[in-house]
C-alpha cells in the first residue's frame, strides 16, 4: 500500500485490514527544518524543504506552479465524526501543506472514566480510540511517504483519563497533544487536585514520548467576555503549565503555548494584539509559540474569518511562530467542511511566504506604545502570580474565581469561574502513595518504591516485568469493535456505493452526504431574502435546505444569502461526458520555440460578431494572451468578413488565423468555419495556414468537424492556443 | 473574588525600576513558587487513572485495567499500586502478568493481597 501515487485513490478498507498487528513507524514530534533556498526565480529565507508531491496556490500557475513550504509546522484540525472520511481530507491537506494534523474529541469524551473502543460515531469531533488512532496513524505513515516529509498526529490528554489516554497515545505514535491542568479544571470542572496529579503523569509519559504539548490557555480568551483583557492572565496560565511540564521533564523544544490574537477587527487589532505577542514571546522565551487563529469573534462570514485570520499570520510574522495553526473560516457556521480546511491551509501558506523574510526589512518599534503596552502586561501579569501566592497558592485562587475574570488585572469584576477544590467531577479520588507504592512501568512520575525489589532497576522499573508496553509494543491488546450497531464498518457498508467508481454525489464532509451550499443575492430585506431564499433551495431540488449566512448588503437594495441543502441524487460516472484534455507546454518551451521560429497571427470575431472580449484575452499580453509568449498578432477588429482574414493572412504573412464566433443562432459559427476552411482552399493558403476557431459554444470536436485544425471553448488560456500553434506549426513545417 | 477597581499604578510601584530582564527573572521565580507545590502533590499521590496508566503499561487491555483497578479501590489497595498488586502475586505465585491479572479481577485472589501488604507493613 505504500509508494501510493497521486492519482490513485487511498484504500480505507485496506487501512482497516489487519489492523490488530500494526504499530506506527515511530514517536515524536517532528519540527520542519528551516532551509533558505532558491524557488524557481526566487530567494526565500523563512522556509523548508519542498514537497514531493502537492497541490500548490492557484496563482502559482503563472509563476512556475513553485510551491514554497514556510518555516513553522502547519496545523489543520480534522474531526467530522467519522474518521474513516477524515482520512481523504488528511491526504488532502498533507497536499496543501499540513504537517501537523490534529483531531479534536466527540463531545462528553473528556467525562469519560477510561478508555473508548471501538470506532463509534462522533457529535463535533471523534471518539478517540485505539483503533480509530491506529487506523489514521497508518494513513499518515502512507501519506507522509507519499509527500516526503513527516506528518505530525495530534489530539487532547485531559479529561478524567488523561494518563490512560498519554499511554494510548505513545503506544500508537501519536506526535502531539494537548495538555494543562488547567483546561480540565477550569473549562471542565474537574476536581482541580485531580487534573493536577493526573496531569504530572500524563507530562512523563509525554516527556519519554517525544511529544510536543500545546497548553490550553487560549481557551480564556475565548471565554472570557472582552478577551483583550485576560492578556495578563494569558502569560499567568501559559507560564504555570510550561514551569510545571518542564519540571517534570519535558524538553523545552517541545512545550508549546498555545497562543492566540486575543482582539479581532473592528478593533483596531494589532494595537491590542502586538504588544501582547511580543510581552507572551519576550517572558516565555524558553518555549515555542503555537500560534493559534482567533475564533472568538468569528461570524458566518467566511471572508471576514479570513481577513481576521491573515491580521493573525501577519502577528505570527511580526513576532514568531513555530507551529502556525489554522482555524477553518467556516468555523462560525458548522463543524468544517473539507474545502475550508484547504483554504484556511492555503491562507496561511499564502500569507506566510508572501510575508517571507518581513523582519528584515520591518522594526519593531522598541520605544514607545508598543514597548510600554508590553511592559504594562507583563508587569500586570508579575502582580497577579503575587497575589496567587499571597493567597496560599494555585488552589485557593482557583477556589476564589481569579481566573477567567472579565476585568483586566488587577481590575477584578467578581466574575471569574470558581472552582471547590473538594468539588467537581473526580473529587475526592486521588490517593496517597504508601510507602511500599511501586508501579512496574517505564514513564511513571513521582514516588516508586522499585528498590523494595530491586536496587538496580530504580532508573528502570519496567525491568521488573522484563519490558512494558512501551519497550515491547507485541504486549499491546487491541480492542476491535464492542458495538454492534455502530461502528466503521455500517457506515461503510451504506456508503460503499461510493467507493465502487461508479457513483458520485457532491460532498462537503462525509461521502456521499449530497450537501451542497448556494450562493443568492436577492434584491430586497433580509426577512424577505431568507425566506425567498429557502424557496429557491426547495424549487432546485436540494432537501434540508438551511440558510447558513446572511449579509445585508442595504437594508432594502440587497441581501446576500447561502443556502446548504441536500442533493439527493447519484451521478453515474459512466455516462458523464468529459471534455477533450487540452495539453499544454511549460511558458519556457512555447517562448523559446517562438524566439527561433517567429510566428504571427490575424484574429478578429466573424461575419456579424461584436462579442471581442474572449479573443482579446487570449490575444493580448495583459490577460496572458499568446502574445505573451512572442506571438505577434494583426488585431482585424470585429465582424470580420470570412474573406477577410484569409487575405489579411496573405497579405501580413501570417501562420495562423484565430476566428472568434459567439453567435450560434442557426449554426452560424458553423457555417463561418466552413467558409473560412473552403476560402483558404480556393486561395491555395489552407495547407500553409493554421485555421482556429474560439467561442463559448465552440468545442474542439465541433470545430475539427468543420475543418478547423483546432477549436477552443470557455476557459481556453493564452497558453492552450499557443501550445497547439506550435505543435501544429512544427507539423507543418516537417512535412 | 470581590470587585476591585484597577489599581495597577499603585500596585506596581516595586516593579516600576527594574530592567526588563530582572523582570523576567522574577516573573520566572514566582511560577516555580507556584508551581512547587502542585510537583510534591502530584508526587506523592495517585488516581484510578493513574493506576489504569501503569496496568495498560503491563499489557492489560483498557477493560481489564478498569476491572481490576475498580476491586482494588473497593480493597483500599490502591495506594500499593495496581501494578504492585498484579506484579506482586504474579512474582508469588509464579503467574503470567495476565493472569495474575486474571485473578484479582474476579476477586480470587483478593484476600492474598491484603494479607500479603499487611506483612510487609
Amino acid at each position: 500500500m505504500n509508494n501510493l501515487k497521486p492519482n490513485e485513490k487511498l484504500d480505507v478498507h485496506k487501512i482497516l485490514d489487519g489492523l490488530e498487528n500494526y504499530h506506527p513507524v515511530r514517536r515524536g514530534w517532528i519540527w520542519r527544518k528551516v532551509s533558505p533556498q532558491k524557488i524557481g526565480d526566487f530567494q526565500f529565507e523563512q522556509v523548508s524543504p519542498g514537497l514531493k508531491n502537492f497541490v500548490a496556490l492557484p496563482s502559482a500557475r503563472n509563476i512556475g506552479n513553485i510551491d514554497p513550504q514556510p518555516d513553522a509546522v502547519i496545523t489543520t484540525e480534522i474531526a467530522s465524526g467519522r474518521f474513516e472520511d477524515d482520512i481523504r481530507r488528511m491526504r488532502m491537506a498533507a497536499y496543501h501543506g499540513a504537517d501537523h494534523i490534529m483531531v479534536i474529541r466527540t463531545a462528553g469524551q473528556s467525562h469519560f472514566d477510561g478508555l473508548l473502543e471501538g470506532t463509534p460515531q462522533g457529535i463535533g469531533g471523534i471518539p478517540i480510540t485505539r483503533k480509530q488512532l491506529r487506523a489514521q496513524r497508518r494513513a499518515l505513515d502512507i501519506i507522509e511517504e507519499e509527500v516526503g516529509r513527516p506528518i505530525n498526529y495530534h489530539s487532547y490528554v485531559s479529561g478524567v483519563a488523561g494518563p490512560e489516554i498519554a499511554v494510548l497515545f505513545t503506544e500508537e505514535g501519536v506526535s502531539g497533544a494537548h495538555q494543562d491542568p488547567q483546561y480540565n479544571i477550569l473549562y471542565r470542572n474537574i476536581n482541580a487536585i485531580r487534573s493536577i496529579v493526573d496531569s504530572a503523569e500524563s507530562k512523563m509519559i509525554m516527556a519519554y514520548a517525544g511529544m510536543a504539548q500545546i497548553d490550553g490557555a487560549h481557551n480564556a480568551n475565548a471565554t472570557a467576555r472582552d478577551a483583550w483583557k485576560v492578556m495578563p492572565e494569558l502569560l499567568v496560565q501559559h507560564i504555570i503549565n510550561s514551569k510545571f511540564s518542564e519540571k517534570i521533564g519535558i524538553k523545552k523544544e517541545n512545550i508549546c503555548l498555545s497562543t492566540v490574537p486575543p482582539a479581532a477587527s473592528p478593533t483596531p487589532d494589532l494595537k491590542l494584539n502586538l504588544p501582547y505577542a511580543v510581552a507572551l514571546r519576550e517572558f516565555l522565551s524558553d518555549y515555542k509559540m503555537r500560534a493559534q487563529m482567533n475564533t472568538k469573534y468569528m461570524d458566518s462570514s467566511t471572508r471576514e474569518a479570513t481577513v481576521t485570520h491573515v491580521l493573525n499570520l501577519l502577528i505570527s510574522r511580526l513576532t514568531s511562530a513555530d507551529i502556525q495553526s489554522t482555524i477553518t473560516p467556516d468555523e462560525g457556521r458548522n463543524v468544517p467542511w473539507h474545502i475550508y480546511n484547504i483554504e484556511a491551509l492555503d491562507t496561511a501558506k499564502q500569507a506566510m511566504v508572501g510575508m517571507d523574510d518581513l523582519l528584515s526589512m520591518v522594526n519593531l518599534s522598541d520605544t514607545g506604545y508598543l514597548q510600554d503596552k508590553k511592559r504594562e502586561i507583563q508587569e500586570r501579569s508579575i502582580l497577579m502570580m503575587e497575589e496567587i501566592i499571597e493567597m496560599g497558592g494555585y488552589f485557593k485562587a482557583v477556589e476564589a474565581g481569579m481566573f477567567v475574570d472579565s476585568g483586566e488585572y488587577p481590575e477584578r469584576n467578581s466574575d471569574g469561574i470558581s472552582r471547590d477544590i473538594e468539588g467537581g467531577v473526580g473529587s475526592g479520588t486521588v490517593i496517597e502513595r504508601d510507602l511500599d507504592y511501586l508501579a512496574p512501568v517505564t514513564a511513571h512520575y513521582g514516588y516508586n518504591n522499585v528498590e523494595q525489589y530491586n536496587k538496580e532497576f530504580i532508573k528502570d522499573p519496567s525491568k521488573l516485568i522484563s519490558g512494558c508496553t512501551f519497550e515491547k509494543p507485541e504486549m499491546i491488546k487491541f480492542i476491535d469493535e464492542l458495538d454492534e450497531t455502530d461502528n466503521v464498518y455500517l457506515r461503510m457498508e451504506k456508503t460503499e456505493k461510493y467507493r465502487t467508481g461508479k457513483l458520485i454525489k457532491p460532498e462537503v464532509e462525509w461521502l456521499g452526504d449530497g450537501t451542497v451550499v448556494v450562493d443568492l443575492f436577492f434584491p430586497t430585506s433580509h426577512r424577505i431574502a431568507e425566506a425567498a431564499a429557502i424557496e429557491t433551495g426547495k424549487k432546485m431540488n436540494l432537501s434540508n435546505v438551511e440558510v447558513i449566512h446572511k449579509e445585508i448588503l442595504h437594508p432594502s437594495e440587497g441581501t446576500r444569502i447561502q443556502i446548504k441543502g441536500t442533493f439527493d441524487f447519484d451521478i453515474k460516472i459512466d455516462e458523464l461526458v468529459l471534455p477533450e484534455i487540452i495539453k499544454s507546454h511549460s511558458e519556457d518551451d512555447v517562448i523559446n520555440y517562438v524566439k527561433l521560429n517567429p510566428i504571427k497571427v490575424v484574429a478578429g470575431t466573424a461575419g456579424n460578431d461584436e462579442h471581442s472580449v474572449g479573443i482579446r484575452e487570449v490575444l493580448d499580453i495583459k490577460h496572458g494572451g499568446v502574445e505573451k509568449y512572442g506571438i505577434k498578432y494583426e488585431y482585424l477588429g470585429t465582424s470580420v468578413p470570412i474573406e477577410k482574414f484569409v487575405d489579411a493572412a496573405i497579405e501580413t504573412n501570417s501562420n495562423v488565423i484565430m476566428m472568434s464566433t459567439i453567435i450560434s443562432h442557426d449554426d452560424t459559427h458553423y457555417k463561418s468555419m466552413k467558409k473560412l476552411h473552403n476560402y483558404a482552399i480556393e486561395k491555395g493558403v489552407r495547407d500553409k495556414l493554421i485555421l482556429i476557431a474560439g467561442g463559448t459554444q465552440v468545442t474542439p470536436e465541433i470545430a475539427r468537424k468543420n475543418s478547423m485544425d483546432q477549436g477552443f471553448g470557455r476557459g481556453t488560456k493564452g497558453i492552450h492556443i499557443a501550445s497547439f500553434v506550435i505543435d501544429k506549426h512544427k507539423e507543418i513545417n516537417s512535412k | 473574588m470581590r470587585e476591585r477597581k484597577d489599581d495597577y499604578l499603585v500596585r506596581r510601584e516595586h516593579l516600576k525600576e527594574l530592567s526588563d530582564s530582572e523582570l523576567r527573572t522574577y516573573f520566572l521565580e514566582l511560577s516555580e513558587k507556584i508551581v512547587e507545590p502542585l510537583l510534591d502533590l502530584s508526587y506523592k499521590n495517585t488516581s484510578k487513572s493513574i493506576e489504569r496508566s501503569v496496568l495498560l503499561r503491563m499489557g492489560f487491555s483498557s477493560i481489564d485495567a478498569k476491572t481490576i483497578v475498580d476491586i482494588l479501590d473497593e480493597n483500599n489497595l490502591l495506594c500499593k499500586g495496581a501494578g504492585h498488586s498484579v506484579f506482586i502475586l504474579s512474582k508469588n505465585k509464579n503467574l503470567s502478568l495476565e493472569k495474575a491479572g486474571e485473578l484479582i479481577s474476579n476477586g480470587v485472589e483478593i484476600n492474598y493481597l491484603l494479607e500479603y501488604f499487611k506483612i510487609h507493613e
